[in-house]
């Protein structure tokens, strides 16, 4: 950031370089000399994908270093006023943390201590580092309180984590790290584990706290779009590089580098739906991006006369707990739910956590024991048929789940992992006739042949995923439920998965589930939205009309939230 | 596929590394972990061979003298005197003609003459051994051999009865943990009970029920009364695995409850029942000695380490320290070699506990 007076510098990174130690011999640059600055009262977003050392970089500020196995050179310099952090005693730097710079987490609920009040972990932070004695930190805290937006402050106060929301339990920790009105606020994913409706208020509170404290934020995120309104200036990194970096306007308006192109445009946008999402790769090779057809709008919705292949009516869905001796309490997670899916058609449902989306989708497959109501597939009612009987409707109707991670077992290999639904249900043959289908999977879902004899952990969440859908197609199901299917992963992949999953319905004219909370993704999938709120059907609707014209007020106040990016008409601050 | 393309992939799949070969490399990058294996696989190496009658068959015959000291000490200074036996009569009998009393004639005195002319004659043709490797017992028999195959007794029954109490842990454990509900309950229950009672009585109590002394006995024992502490680790991987994504994907393609739970669970839960195994078998060998010590143990025509520390108890009072020596050695040697050898082997499977 060439334009910024030395002057208004508040903390300097210069040259920062970050080796992990991985073990005897192999070491990897998580950092490769990046240099930026961070301005007096402004915000600074850092933005990147897994692995592209953005985390990294906010804890080497912090002087948070893993230290047995990370090493920075000499060279690097975290500049702040005239003394380098990198070089500073632990106890000068420990000083510093918390008084001056302070962080706030990803996950709200691993980072606020289960044991403690809220009253006593904030109270606890004034009396350490600003000397006050326990009267005035009660005082202090409620103001803090009050100040981060937690209703009823006086009462919450006296309240343990576990007692408080999502977005309450964050607000508490930014109430936390700004108590000692810290000059730089570091906050690292800070909505990635909230709802759209809590990030769209705890970015609006950030924001104004950085201007009522006149401090300085870094903001760390892998998604674009959120920081388009909060942020001043941008900084993109990819593989511990600096991609591109500049103010705000310049980043979204005229990107300079191909991977900031490539980041805006392969996320879903609202306005428009092309027949494929670009790609990392497409901006990285020479030429326009995407040409032709692939450029086309697809247009989405039901007209009304599709065949139906799956007719949900009244699906209710308790859980228990036990309460008491003998009594137990019951829990309605779904209520009185009734859709239908079209063949070869796409169902989005859309819902906030807790909202029972997934628990529709599990109850259809059984995969989550009794329930009430009744799932007609192709005429048979999934729910009521016997275990038996219910083996051919498995072939039928699949299941992708969120994390790529933990949906393949670790100890099979892909060969092993395709194999098994085919082996399962007696499909093919002969063991060579099974193992030919699957090599012709495993190119239909783009991943080389070899990858039969390898074991999950070899490959990346997106590969992981591939893998996941091609164990589904073994069976050639009808409908595909995809849970979240790519919510866990980064927006470059993303786009590459739902691509795939693009395809093979066009190829196979497979009916989709397609449950997600990123309303865009949804957008871009669906051709029928529904939306879901604590366990009830809100609206249902074509996906072109819910999104022009929502009916109701949740639907509306989820869309009101969806990150918009920057925009020219409303500058940012 | 042409040939050439079955063998590039043939070529990479051996650079393809499953978790428990990634594990094997883990270990032996474990410096104390590689050096206690060793030691383990020599006692393994020790027990195989003694088993086969490669080593130490001969370990009952009297080889040396009663009690026969150690070679790097050197022999008793009583032993080389050939006249030994006749000193270690009781002097009360002895005839005191100097005395001038009435002399009294031992009838006996010439059959005994002939039997100690006899016998002094057959261990000069055994040619016992004045002095042994490790010293001798009571009868004069090799205390090394006698470790030898007192290791192997002693780390077979640790071995199997670890083997069976680790099956029918994770067996119950496997039940119990992914089936829930009053299968559940009933195993809870089962597992309550053994707990509740005192580990010694139980042991003994089991040990009177049978009232058959033998290895079969003790192996009986110990893996009856074992599976307790392993069957509770077990429930709880069971417990945390069945609700994992890859289990309900797996439920979703048809996959039977006997498969989930034992082809892809079991697999995954496979490290614990591992460690848990080898610290059992430490845990069982300690405790046979134990057994043995107390005289519950193996049968008087086998040795173990708990009947030689058995027998060095009254050695021990009369100044012959080599068979506790030996037997204190050997076990601590492998005691140690195995815990480390589980520790090493703990870190490699989960990394994560670092």
């Amino acid at each position: 950031m060439t334009s910024v007076n030395s002057a208004d510098v508040l903390i300097g990174i210069r040259d920062l370089k970050v080796d992990f130690r991985l073990d005897r011999t192999t070491t990897s640059q998580a950092v490769k000399g990046i240099s930026f600055d961070i301005p007096v009262n402004s915000t600074v977003a850092l933005v990147g994908e897994s692995g592209s050392g953005k985390s990294v970089t906010a804890l080497a500020i912090l002087g948070l270093l893993p230290k047995e196995n990370s090493t920075v050179p000499a060279a690097s310099r975290i500049l702040y006023g005239d003394r380098n952090l990198l070089a500073l005693a632990p106890g000068d730097l420990q000083k510093l943390r918390g008084a001056d710079i302070s962080m706030i987490f990803q996950e709200p609920m691993s980072s606020l201590n289960p044991v403690f009040t809220v009253g006593f972990q904030l109270t606890e932070v004034l009396t350490k580092h600003l000397g006050m004695t326990g009267r005035q930190a009660q005082v202090r805290a409620l103001e803090l309180l009050r100040e981060v937006g937690i209703p009823e402050p006086e009462t919450k106060i006296d309240a343990y984590p576990f007692q408080l929301s999502g977005g309450q339990q964050q607000r508490v920790m930014i109430a936390i790290a700004i108590a000692c009105e810290p000059k730089l606020l570091i906050a690292d994913e800070p909505t990635t584990a909230l709802d759209v409706t809590i990030q769209k208020q705890i970015l609006e509170l950030i924001a104004a706290l950085q201007k009522r404290l006149r401090m300085s934020v870094l903001f760390i995120t892998h998604d674009l779009a959120l920081v388009g309104e909060i942020a001043d200036y941008v900084v993109v990194m990819r593989d511990g590089e600096i991609k591109e970096q500049g103010r705000v306007e310049q980043i979204f308006e005229a990107p300079q580098d191909p991977y900031t192109r490539a980041l805006l445009l392969c996320r879903p946008q609202l306005e428009r739906r092309p027949r494929r999402l670009p790609v990392i790769d497409d901006f990285l090779r020479p030429g326009p991006p995407l040409a032709g057809r692939a450029l086309e709008e697809r247009t989405r919705g039901l007209r009304g006369d599709e065949d139906i292949i799956l007719e949900v009516r009244h699906l209710g869905k308790s859980f228990y707990s036990r309460e008491g001796l003998f009594g137990k309490r019951e829990f309605k997670a779904v209520k009185d739910v009734s859709f239908k899916v079209a063949r070869g058609k796409t169902l989005g449902i859309v819902g906030e956590s807790g909202s029972g989306k997934t628990t529709v989708a599990l109850t259809l497959l059984r995969l989550r024991g009794e329930s009430s109501g009744e799932a007609l597939f192709d005429g048979k009612d999934l729910l009521a048929i016997p275990p038996k009987e219910m083996m051919l409707y498995k072939r039928r109707i699949q299941i992708v789940f969120q994390n790529p991670y933990a949906s393949l077992n670790p100890r099979f290999t892909i060969g092993q992992l395709l194999m098994e639904p085919l082996q399962v249900h007696r499909i093919g043959a002969s063991e060579s006739e099974r193992r030919d289908r699957v090599y012709k999977l495993l190119e239909e879902v783009g991943l080389p042949e070899v990858s039969f004899f390898k074991y999950p952990h070899e490959f990346s969440g997106g590969q992981r995923q591939r893998i996941a859908i091609a164990r589904c197609l073994t069976m050639k199901p009808e409908v595909l439920v995809c849970d979240e299917a790519v919510s866990a992963l980064d927006v470059s992949v993303q786009a590459q998965v739902l691509n795939l999953l693009q395809d093979l319905q066009d190829e196979h004219h497979m009916s989709y589930i397609f449950i997600s909370h990123d309303l865009a993704v949804v957008k871009y999938m669906a051709d029928q939205v529904m939306v879901m709120n604590e366990g009830e059907v809100v609206e249902v609707a074509n996906s072109d009309d819910i999104y022009r014209n929502p009916q109701h007020p949740y639907t509306k106040k989820l869309l009101s939230s969806i990150p918009q990016g920057w925009r020219r008409e409303s500058p940012a601050p | 596929m042409t040939p050439d393309a079955a063998l590039s992939i043939g070529a990479r799949r051996a650079e393809s590394p499953g978790l428990w070969t990634l594990a094997w490399r883990r270990f032996c990058r474990d410096r104390v972990g590689l050096v206690s294996f060793l030691i383990v696989v020599f006692f393994f190496g020790l027990m195989a061979a003694s088993g086969l009658h490669l080593i130490a068959a001969d370990w009952s015959k009297e080889v040396g003298v009663n009690f026969a000291p150690p070679t790097f000490v050197g022999p008793a200074i009583r032993d080389s005197d050939p006249s030994a036996p006749v000193a270690a009569e009781p002097p009360g009998i002895r005839p005191s003609v100097g005395q001038g009393e009435i002399e009294i004639v031992d009838p006996l005195a010439e059959v005994l003459a002939d039997i100690r002319a006899q016998s002094s004659a057959a261990s000069v043709a055994d040619a016992q051994a004045s002095t042994l490797v490790f010293g001798g017992d009571r009868w004069g028999r090799d205390v090394l051999k006698k470790t030898i195959k007192g290791t192997e007794t002693s780390m077979f029954v640790g071995l199997v009865a670890a083997f069976l109490a680790a099956f029918l842990a994770t067996v119950f454990g496997a039940l119990a943990g992914y089936y829930g509900g009053w299968i559940d309950d009933f195993f809870n229950w089962f597992y309550s009970v053994f707990t509740s009672i005192p580990y010694l009585l139980l042991i003994l109590a089991i040990a009177a029920v049978l009232n058959q002394k033998g290895t079969l006995t003790v192996i009986l024992i110990l893996g009856l009364t074992g599976w307790t502490g392993i069957f509770r680790l077990i429930r709880a991987e069971y417990l945390k695995h069945k609700v994992r994504e890859y289990i309900q994907a797996a439920d979703a393609i048809g996959a039977s409850h006997a498969r989930r739970m034992f082809v892809h669970i079991l697999p995954n839960v496979s490290h614990v029942i591992l460690v848990q195994l080898s610290l059992h078998v430490v845990l069982f060998i300690k405790s046979e000695v134990v057994l043995s010590f107390l005289g519950f143990g193996v049968g008087v025509d086998t040795v173990s380490w708990g009947s030689m520390l058995n027998e060095a108890q009254s050695e021990l009072i009369l100044g012959y320290w080599w068979q506790l020596v030996a037997a204190t050695i050997a076990m601590a040697l492998l005691v140690t070699g195995f815990s480390l050898f589980t520790d090493a082997l703990r870190d490699a499977l989960d990394p994560k506990l670092k």
